[in-house]
């Protein structure tokens, strides 16, 4: 086949692109390597929209060890442990096939964790839909839910937390966002950048086959009519190959037989060996006849393209190729010698003893495109002014049970119920508090991880909504006793060939930067999913945040339930009753317009470490961050979880009470305090000038405030606990 | 007391296993399934998980598997062994335990707590417990049991209904039922009641941080019986 503009247009290169490509090799490429520069230089792959503003990232600190470009970001907790942790999007592999879409999306980012010679400990995923009315949405939520499902349990490791969310953004374009944590000795991880000439090049786990040709591309595109064409390029995803894929790497790992080590993942044996040659300044020679392929007459153009699942590219000491292969035989997988590295810094392909590419590596990695798209700026909408008479038709009773039974607010239980939280024996904390965690196996410490959006907030202003995400992460995580560490982001937007949709992802990348900096919880890893659009029509800007925090010690974790009759609840941080933007405005007053909560940083930082201090000296036993829903919402969920009731007290003087208990102002926590730590907590409160409303009193089976509620837990727990199934169910 | 637990490549309960069996005083070995022959033990432990992967039956190839003549011979001779979950699966799979698991009645997978009643105390695992209704955990998509009318028979003259799943209060009925099983059964066991298969994990209730601590019970009550 000859190569022209039109075939590399076909290819999803640009038409500059492609005469870049041939000015560089000061030729025409054949096909396969046109095809190697086209998996290199597509968005997924080279970043080529958000390297620019993706450079501005906050990504040091402390406690990092690893930050973005490896496999995964690297934290330090103490003890020569260290947390290997990042998320990724499988958003549009999962909308064509919803099951192998996510489960190999979860196959994915466990691979990346484990190339660093990390076990992993815990899953987290992100996933977003359509509206619930929405033809598609069911089976597509169905779908995801057993394909993450499907692979995680299957491996063994828990998935702890999670978020879902529905918003007819979605409708054309579902996000599936996974995370995995993994725990690695902080002396004995492995780094992806090759080393030494002429060291042997394996290749290991499942054979090739030709599923996934193109996937990083089609990644890299939006959606049209036709996107149903394009189930093949989902790939298909085997777990139990993964577990044998993870043991065997961990065994091997446990020596010094490995150099560098890549996953074969988005764009697959391409990427890897091209990455792995590029962090090492070296050439790598590949003999593509040496590939294990699953399919009869593979071409070395499809065993370029491949993104079959489950394999990883190693580059090995030399000599120690009889000791590797024993342990991937011991675990029945393909092994094989396919190359060498070389100091010709290209990467030549050989197949049937002929050569049939031969690319310098840098044209592939440093030269790629790098564009400086023009973007808009999103203006703060002015701040609605809300008829208070208009709230006085409304009762207290009937918005709280309309805002617990919100698809958004409402219980996921359906959803986690299908994932094993608990193997590994170490989940302490389990789906559905504020964050989920597990104790560092064997020792005193554990990990809380959180995964957070605001597409809301962050489609109305994108700046405040970026620095939103990165603090309700931190409130999160806080809420469980744990101090934030960093965090890892999936950067979800629309089409970036589009102003407005460039502009929402510079902002957000904005104010994430200004928070994490501010806060001192810098970005490890991280991935952008661009194009999230189907007929024109993009998603809501959604950065998905993952925190990871430590407990120093775990029996000093809090969770949400409230625990006495009698204790007292207080509210920690200021309400000024902001409803812009918040679910009381939508639900109640269908109104979808005004600013998001403003983020305060100086409070945000100030309170979560004043809410951090209590929990340090055991002088709070409970405590939630007030986020979606407001105060009478974060209450709500500890009386049905501690299966309590709460007495509030009468608000003072002028404040509106729908204005206080439905506001979604930042930086708020409400915690349970014995009466008997009372005194020491109120001076803490003091000391560090924070602001606290004495909200009321744990006490009987219902939610009282004043004539206005008296409401049964029960009830409440009916409301909010089982919409989603009722919805899955209908 | 010595245990062995049994590791086939698709185990993921095995280090929990082990780290529980431990954690109560059993000298627990771990045995990989391509070995001819185990240790000696006085308990043999198939662990939870995907053992071959599970993509034919659930259980069916690791019935075939090199190990699991031995553990088969350990049984026939009286020897203690104990099927958790994917282990359960085996055990009907190799013909030591009645019945099969099926796929849930609602065709998801499954993990929560539950409460199991315990049926029969005349045998080494549940002889003197203190307590007849133990809060477990399963993790599972095939653990809803089923087998004839004569087996569900044999097992209820024999007293072979280990567990079933009920209510906080040992109420059994469709409501605490999570998963379709026949007559609630949570775990059977063979006519010597040696043999024990059960879908709940002991394993991963055993402290106060965890969900539950009652898998302790069941722990400890083996060793007890065992001195």
């Amino acid at each position: 086949m000859e190569v022209t503009e039109a075939v590399a247009i076909d290819h999803g290169l640009k038409k500059e692109e492609f005469s870049k490509i041939c000015e560089l090799l000061k030729r025409t490429p054949n096909l396969t390597e046109l095809a190697i520069f086209s998996a290199m230089w597509n968005e997924h792959c080279s970043y080529k929209s958000s390297r620019k503003h993706l450079k501005k990232m906050h990504t040091k600190g402390k406690q990092v060890i690893q930050g973005p470009g490896e496999n995964a970001g690297v934290i330090d907790i103490g003890d020569d442990d260290a947390i290997v942790f990042k998320i990724e999007s499988h958003n549009h592999p999962s909308f064509i096939e919803p099951y192998q879409g996510a489960a190999t999306g979860v196959g994915g980012i466990m691979r990346d964790v484990f190339t660093m010679g990390a076990r992993p400990i815990a899953n987290l995923n992100s996933i977003h839909f359509g509206s619930p009315q929405h033809k598609k949405t069911r089976n597509l939520l169905r779908g995801v839910v057993k394909g993450i499902g499907g692979y995680g349990n299957c491996i063994g490791v828990p998935t702890i937390a999670g978020q879902t969310t529905f918003d007819e953004s979605y409708n054309g374009n579902i996000l599936v966002n996974a995370m995995t944590l993994g725990l690695v000795n902080k002396n004995k991880i492995f780094y992806s950048k090759a080393a030494g000439l002429d060291k042997p090049v394996i290749y290991v786990g499942s054979k090739t086959g030709r599923d996934g040709i193109h996937g990083a591309s089609m990644a890299s595109a939006t959606f049209d009519d036709k996107i149903e064409e394009k189930k093949p390029t989902v790939q298909v995803g085997d777990p139990f190959t993964e577990k044998l894929l993870l043991e065997a790497c961990l065994e091997l790992m446990a020596d010094n037989s490995i150099i560098a080590i890549q996953d074969m993942g988005a764009a697959g044996l391409t990427s890897s060996s091209v990455e792995m040659a590029s962090k090492g300044n070296l050439g790598i020679e590949l003999d593509l006849s040496e590939v294990p392929c699953r399919e009869e007459k593979m071409t070395p153009y499809e065993i370029m393209l491949s993104e079959s699942q489950e394999r990883m590219l190693i580059v090995l000491e030399k000599g120690k190729e009889e000791h590797a292969k024993k342990i991937f035989d011991k675990w029945n997988l393909d092994f094989a010698v396919i190359g060498k590295t070389t100091n010709s810094k290209k990467i030549e392909l050989i197949f049937d003893n002929k050569k049939v590419a031969e690319i310098p590596i840098d044209l592939l990695a440093e030269n790629a495109p790098i564009y400086d798209r023009p973007w808009k700026k999103t203006k703060l909408p002015q701040k609605l002014k809300f008829d208070k008479d208009e709230f006085k038709s409304l009762k207290l009773s009937d918005c709280l049970r309309k805002i617990l039974s919100n698809s958004n607010i409402s219980d996921k239980k359906w959803i986690w119920d299908q994932y094993d939280h608990t193997v590994m024996g170490d989940t302490i904390q389990k789906p559905g508090g504020d964050a989920g965690v597990v104790r560092v196996h064997g020792t005193n410490k554990a990990v809380a991880a959180s995964v957070d959006s605001s597409a809301l907030y962050c489609f109305s202003h994108p700046l405040t909504g970026g620095k939103q995400i990165v603090c309700e992460s931190y409130r999160n995580l806080i809420s469980v006793g744990a101090k934030p560490i960093a965090i890892t982001n999936c950067l979800n937007f629309g089409n970036p060939e589009k102003e407005k949709n460039m502009g929402e992802f510079v902002e957000c990348v904005e104010g994430i930067t200004d928070a994490s900096k501010y806060l001192d919880f810098p970005v490890v890893s991280g991935n952008v999913s661009f194009y999230n659009e189907t007929k024109d029509k993009g998603i809501k800007p959604t950065p998905t945040i993952g925190g990871v925090g430590l407990i120093s010690d775990y029996q000093q974790m809090l969770t949400m339930d409230f625990k006495t009759e009698g204790n007292l609840v207080y509210v920690i941080g200021k309400t000024d009753g902001h409803l812009d933007q918040s679910i009381f405005a939508r639900e109640l007053l269908n109104e979808k317009k005004g600013p998001p909560p403003t983020v305060n940083l100086f409070n945000e930082k100030n309170i979560g470490e004043t809410v951090l201090d209590l929990s340090r000296k055991n002088l709070i036993v409970s405590c939630h961050d007030v986020s979606l829903g407001g105060i009478l919402t974060a209450v709500s969920k500890m009386c049905i979880k501690g299966k309590k009731g709460i007495k509030i007290n009468t608000l003072k003087g002028l404040t509106n009470k729908y204005e206080y208990f439905f506001g979604e102002d930042q930086a708020r926590y409400i915690v349970e305090i014995p009466r008997a730590s009372l005194k020491k907590v109120i001076e803490i409160l003091n000391k560090y000038s924070v602001h606290f409303d004495d909200l009321g009193i744990i006490d009987g089976n219902s939610i009282k405030y004043n004539d206005d509620i008296n409401l049964p837990i029960e009830e409440l727990a009916d409301a909010h606990k089982y919409w989603l199934k009722k919805y899955m169910d209908s | 007391m010595r245990s062995s637990v049994i590791i086939f490549p698709g185990s993921n309960c095995d280090r929990d296993m082990d780290v529980a069996l431990k954690k109560f005083g059993f000298k627990n070995q771990m045995v990989w399934h391509n070995d001819q022959s185990i240790p000696k033990s006085d308990l043999i432990v198939l662990p939870g998980g995907f053992s071959y992967g599970d993509y034919l039956r659930c259980g069916s190839i690791a019935s075939k598997s090199k190990i699991i003549k031995s553990v088969i011979d350990f049984a026939n001779s009286g020897g203690l062994v104990l099927g958790i979950c994917n282990g359960f699966q085996i055990l009907t799979e190799t013909g030591l335990l009645k019945g099969i698991l099926q796929q849930n009645k609602f065709l998801n997978f499954i993990c929560s707590n539950v409460f199991v009643k315990v049926k029969d105390k005349q045998n080494k695992y549940f002889k003197d417990l203190k307590k007849d209704v133990l809060e477990l955990h399963i993790a599972h998509n095939e653990g809803n049991y089923f087998c004839s009318d004569d087996e569900l028979k044999l097992l209820q003259d024999n007293n072979q209904i280990a567990v079933t799943y009920c209510g906080e209060d040992g109420t059994e009925n469709e409501a605490t039922n999570p998963n379709g099983a026949i007559k609630n059964i949570a775990g059977i066991f063979n006519e010597n009641k040696n043999v024990l298969g059960m879908m709940p994990h002991p394993e991963r209730m055993i402290d106060k941080y965890l969900s539950g601590e009652d898998g302790s019970l069941f722990f400890k009550n083996i060793l007890d019986n065992f001195k």
